[in-house]
């Protein structure tokens, strides 16, 4: 079989002979991302609680070193982690694995695990500005009734902060599919080699990352409207009903209130 | 047993860096006291009000509540704050919960009551403050006079025995003063116990039984609201309540 002589028939003739390919290439890099976001999620919110913890004289010494012990670790981790690249990290994991501790990682978990820890260190930031973001008052609040540090945290401060951040997280998300590719470093078959594989097979390169230009787009385009509806349905109603039992004294029972925070955040 | 000291404050000093807040503090309160706290900006008002709450860990002295220092660190804080319960200028209601979840948060979290009983209490101090039609509110769609009678229910349904007011309608438009004061009336007289720091001079010489007047750090007189506003001792008190009586 021949390759077409114009620049959209080559397009669909790749896609054609190539279409899975791309797909698996997709895939990857979509759980790539995934995986690496959510974990890194997780990593950062750990990391980002315990900066936050606060320690007061009234506690023992054994608490207080502790404390200050993961803080100091955890600060290193996070200013190693955001001030180095990626594609180096990748290189610097994966051959320093089997090269220090003859450990041998897959290319596929060796993936997972880099932007996990990167995307940790960045979450971690995030994390911890949107719990300083929540005003102290609030803190007051929950203590006054008798609630731990711990219980504050739970039921108080990180809704209100994960709903702040959420934007930062689904950035991280978007940048994440896009970053996947510095990853074919190490050999992993995400959607860059993937094209780099098929690109080669004719010499179509230009073609060949045209359709990859375009699978990235709807990629975090899709990902970036998921996350913004999301948004908007944590929010809740703009508005409440009123809750009586006289239905005579609300005839309409409902009311609409302006919500002044939503104006001043337009 | 009414005449029982539910809190008694001795040598109390509070310090920041070197600022001295609260110099050498003694007072106490009976069961169903209504203590007003009254003075200059910057006294040290609010900063007696978080040491009893232990928002702020005193510097020196002690504080006794039912003759247990709750200044010991073997003590309790989360438990003791269950007792003796806050209300802030501020309100700090918390945003992402509705008014009724508000109120139930702490009697489940805190106080371990299954979400039926939690839910019959919160309503029942809902309604007391006149906010039971705004349950499924958020706090950002209430006014500021509603907020501070929801944060005054969610202090209620903890059932503490003492309740601490600082400056609970400085944040008020004027005629929304009126209905939280309203609430504290109420509250007085069926015979809450609270200490209420507060500028509404008129307001604690109808509801208080005792009148505080603080003057940099140190508690310069003290008495029945009579006494204090009608015959005040000392030149201090005297000019801070004709300062105050002009506006
Ligand atoms: N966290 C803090 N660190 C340092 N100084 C503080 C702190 N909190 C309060 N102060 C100081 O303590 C003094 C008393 O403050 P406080 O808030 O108790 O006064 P107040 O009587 O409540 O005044 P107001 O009527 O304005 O509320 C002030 O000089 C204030 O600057
Ligand atoms: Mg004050």
């Amino acid at each position: 079989m021949s390759l077409p002589s114009d620049f959209l028939g080559r397009m669909l003739f790749i896609l054609h002979e190539y279409g899975p390919s791309f797909l698996r290439g997709a895939g990857k890099t979509m759980a790539i991302a995934i995986v690496g976001t959510l974990v890194g999620c997780i990593i950062g919110f750990a990391v980002g609680i315990v900066q936050t913890i606060p320690v007061s004289k009234n506690d023992s010494f054994a608490k207080r070193f502790l404390l200050k012990t993961v803080k100091i670790i955890s600060n290193i981790y996070v200013e190693i982690f955001r001030g180095t690249p990626m594609m180096v990290q990748a290189m610097f994991i994966f051959y320093g694995s089997s090269a220090l501790f003859n450990f041998n990682m897959s290319i596929v978990f060796a993936s997972y695990f880099i932007v996990s820890i990167n995307t940790g260190a960045y979450m971690a930031e995030t994390v911890r500005g949107g719990i300083l973001s929540i005003d102290p008052g609030q803190t007051e609040g929950a203590k006054a009734i008798g609630m731990t540090h711990f219980q504050t945290m739970i039921n108080v401060i990180m809704p209100q902060a994960i709903r702040n951040i959420m934007p930062q997280i689904g950035n991280n998300l978007i940048i994440n599919i896009k970053d996947t590719c510095v990853l074919s470093v190490i050999g992993v078959v995400e959607l860059f080699y993937a094209t780099k594989g098929v690109a080669g097979a004719y010499y179509t390169y230009f073609e060949a990352f045209t359709i990859t230009m375009i699978i990235y787009f709807i990629l975090t385009f899709t990902c970036s409207r998921i996350l913004r509806h999301w948004e908007k349905k944590m929010d809740g109603p703009d508005s409440y009903d009123l809750a009586t039992t006289d239905t005579l004294a609300y005839t309409s029972g409902m009311v609409r209130f302006p919500d002044p925070k939503e104006k001043e955040d337009r | 047993m009414a005449d029982e000291k539910v809190l008694e404050i001795h040598h109390l000093s509070k310090t920041f860096g070197t600022n001295v807040v609260l110099r050498d503090i003694d007072f106490s309160v009976r069961a169903g006291d209504v203590t007003c706290i009254i003075g200059a900006s910057g006294s040290g008002k609010s900063t007696l009000l978080r040491c009893i709450n232990l928002l702020e860990t005193p510097t020196t002295g002690e504080i006794l509540y039912h003759d247990v220092d709750i200044t010991d660190r073997k003590v309790s804080v989360p438990s003791y704050r269950t007792k003796v319960g806050m209300v802030f200028q501020n309100f700090n209601l918390f945003n992402n919960m509705t008014v009724l979840e508000n109120c139930m948060v702490g009697q489940i979290k805190v106080l371990k009551k299954d979400k039926e009983e939690a839910k019959k209490k919160a309503m029942m101090f809902l309604e007391k403050v006149g906010m039971a039609p705004y349950i499924n509110a958020k706090p950002r769609q209430l006014s500021g006079g509603q907020k501070q009678r929801v944060a005054i229910a969610r202090a209620l349904a903890m059932e503490p025995e003492i309740l601490l007011f600082d400056e609970p309608t400085s944040a008020l438009d004027p005629q929304m003063v009126g209905e939280v004061l309203a609430v504290m009336r109420t509250l007085a007289s069926e015979g809450l116990t609270m200490i209420i720091v507060t500028h509404e001079m008129a307001f604690a010489r109808d509801v208080s039984n005792r009148v505080v007047y603080m003057a940099g750090g140190v508690i310069e007189e003290e008495g029945n609201p009579a006494d204090i506003f009608g015959n005040p001792q000392k030149s201090s008190t005297k000019e801070f309540l004709n300062r105050f009586m002009q506006g």
